[in-house]
């Protein structure tokens, strides 16, 4: 790979109380490239992705990005976090904020851009999700894939080099996945890094680089998507192949 | 308004009604700062913290009003040290007395209802805030207080409703507002129906000023206020 790496877990742990939910996990993500991180439930993906941005600690090796290490001491969180957009599967859009100050809010008030820059912004990146005519708007008038939309142009808007998703198709009614799908799908053809979580596997096949598959807190498998869904060696990614395909 | 009352009552009358409507208005700057003060305090780890903020809001739950008016009136100044004690007596001691005691009866409710207004917030709105790279005081100003000061507005209008009819009260220690000078010229005319009825009609006007600057602000701080619901 010649490409450098933006995301690098060297030998992560963590521990809920009791619960080892990240197992040893090593993982390196480079520029560019678009991830797929999938498996049943509880296997641990949203939390490890949560780490990267260090909405959640961990107990012991290290996540870096961008050559900063996330949980170190010295570390500016804030300033880290400016360098990763997140997108949730509840949006968590600003309800007090219209359409446009939630796609300005962080440029002007965390990083102090100019207002007309961030507008020009802001509007450049809600047209390219489709939303431009929706900026005066307020997200409890929008539906869950225009709110999830405006939540990509959110996390876009601070130019971060990278961007995680948290399965942000999974709370949207089926009508409205695939125009989410859609937006994602230019932005890996765009060539932003990005790490998601789903269980779209159309998407995975589609644009991704690479998947990884997790159960109890491990990554089992690492591969290409024609590996993983065409021949699938473990026999619980066939098992959850399966069940994500609604065959028994 | 002759036909009422001669007009140097009236005038009376309306000097009481910008007493209270001070008396209120101190005290509410106070109550609201106090409450602030209060709920920053309480949401600190510290034990102790706690333990005293709920102290104070118990008290001012659980005694009456007219008690903590007369405690700070005729006991308080007990304890003060006599060159305070007797600058107070010198500048209206009554009216500066009631404000703290109407203010800090009021604090005391006004941070349980700004309280419940932070409680309403989701943790995700946090998370969000804090994923776009907000510290934790950016958190609070931009994301956290406006949704939370939203939800705590009606419950805070009411308390304000509540707080200009209890200052009242200070006419036990002698305020000259509203319904004490309504006593004053009752006992002195005797006409009871028309004195009371006029003070009557004076507290709605300030209560229903109040109401409608809450439904204005209610309405100010609606998200989307001029959108229609189209999806």
């Amino acid at each position: 790979m010649t490409a450098p790496v933006i995301v690098r877990f060297d030998q992560v742990n963590k521990w809920y109380g009791q619960n080892h939910v990240l197992q040893d996990v090593s993982l390196e993500v480079a520029k560019g490239e678009v991830v797929v991180v999938c498996g049943p439930s509880g296997s641990g993906k949203s939390t490890l992705i949560r780490t990267i941005n260090a909405l959640e600690p961990i107990q012991k090796g290290s996540v870096t990005l961008n050559g900063t290490a996330v949980h170190g001491k010295g570390t500016d969180l804030n300033k880290l976090r400016q360098s990763v957009g997140f997108v949730f599967q509840q949006f968590n859009l600003f309800p007090h904020m219209s359409v446009l100050d939630n796609v300005t809010f962080a440029p002007i008030r965390i990083q102090k851009r100019p207002r007309a820059e961030a507008e020009a912004l802001a509007r450049e990146l809600l047209a390219r999700v489709g939303l431009a005519e929706k900026e005066g708007s307020f997200p409890g008038f929008l539906s869950g894939g225009q709110q999830q939309r405006v939540a990509i142009a959110r996390a876009l808007a601070l130019r971060p080099p990278v961007i995680l998703f948290d399965e942000p198709t999974s709370a949207l009614d089926p009508e409205m996945v695939g125009e989410v799908l859609q937006v994602m799908k230019s932005l890996a053809r765009d060539g932003m890094t990005m790490i998601c979580v789903t269980h779209e596997m159309g998407f995975a096949r589609e644009v991704g680089d690479r998947v990884i598959f997790m159960d109890q807190g491990r990554i089992v498998v690492d591969t290409t998507p024609e590996l993983f869904f065409d021949a699938p060696d473990h026999p619980r990614v066939r098992r959850f192949l399966s069940d994500v395909r609604g065959e028994h | 308004m002759d036909f009422l009352l001669p007009a140097d009552q009236m005038a009376m009358l309306l000097w009481g009604l910008r007493t209270t409507v001070l008396l209120f208005t101190v005290a509410w700057v106070g109550a609201f700062a106090l409450a602030v003060i209060l709920v920053t305090v309480r949401a600190t780890e510290y034990r102790p913290c706690r333990w005293i903020v709920d102290a104070f809001v118990a008290y001012h739950r659980n005694v009456p009003l007219l008690v903590q008016v007369m405690f700070w009136y005729f006991g308080m100044p007990e304890i003060l040290p006599e060159g305070i004690r007797f600058w107070l007596y010198d500048h209206n001691a009554e009216f500066s007395l009631a404000a703290i005691a109407l203010a800090l009866g009021s604090s005391a409710y006004q941070a349980e209802d700004i309280r419940s207004g932070l409680r309403a917030i989701p943790a995700t709105q946090f998370e969000a805030a804090r994923a776009l790279g907000c510290n934790y005081l950016q958190t609070m100003r931009f994301i956290v207080v406006p949704q939370a000061l939203r939800i705590s507005l009606p419950p805070l209008v009411g308390r304000a409703l509540l707080l200009f009819k209890n200052t009242s009260v200070a006419m036990a220690i002698g305020v000259a507002e509203l319904t004490y000078r309504t006593r004053e010229i009752e006992n002195m005319t005797f006409k009871t129906f028309t004195v009371f009825g006029i003070a009557t009609v004076l507290y709605l006007l300030g209560t229903f000023a109040l109401m409608g600057l809450g439904a204005w602000l209610e309405r100010r701080t609606t998200p989307g206020r001029k959108e229609r619901r189209h999806a």
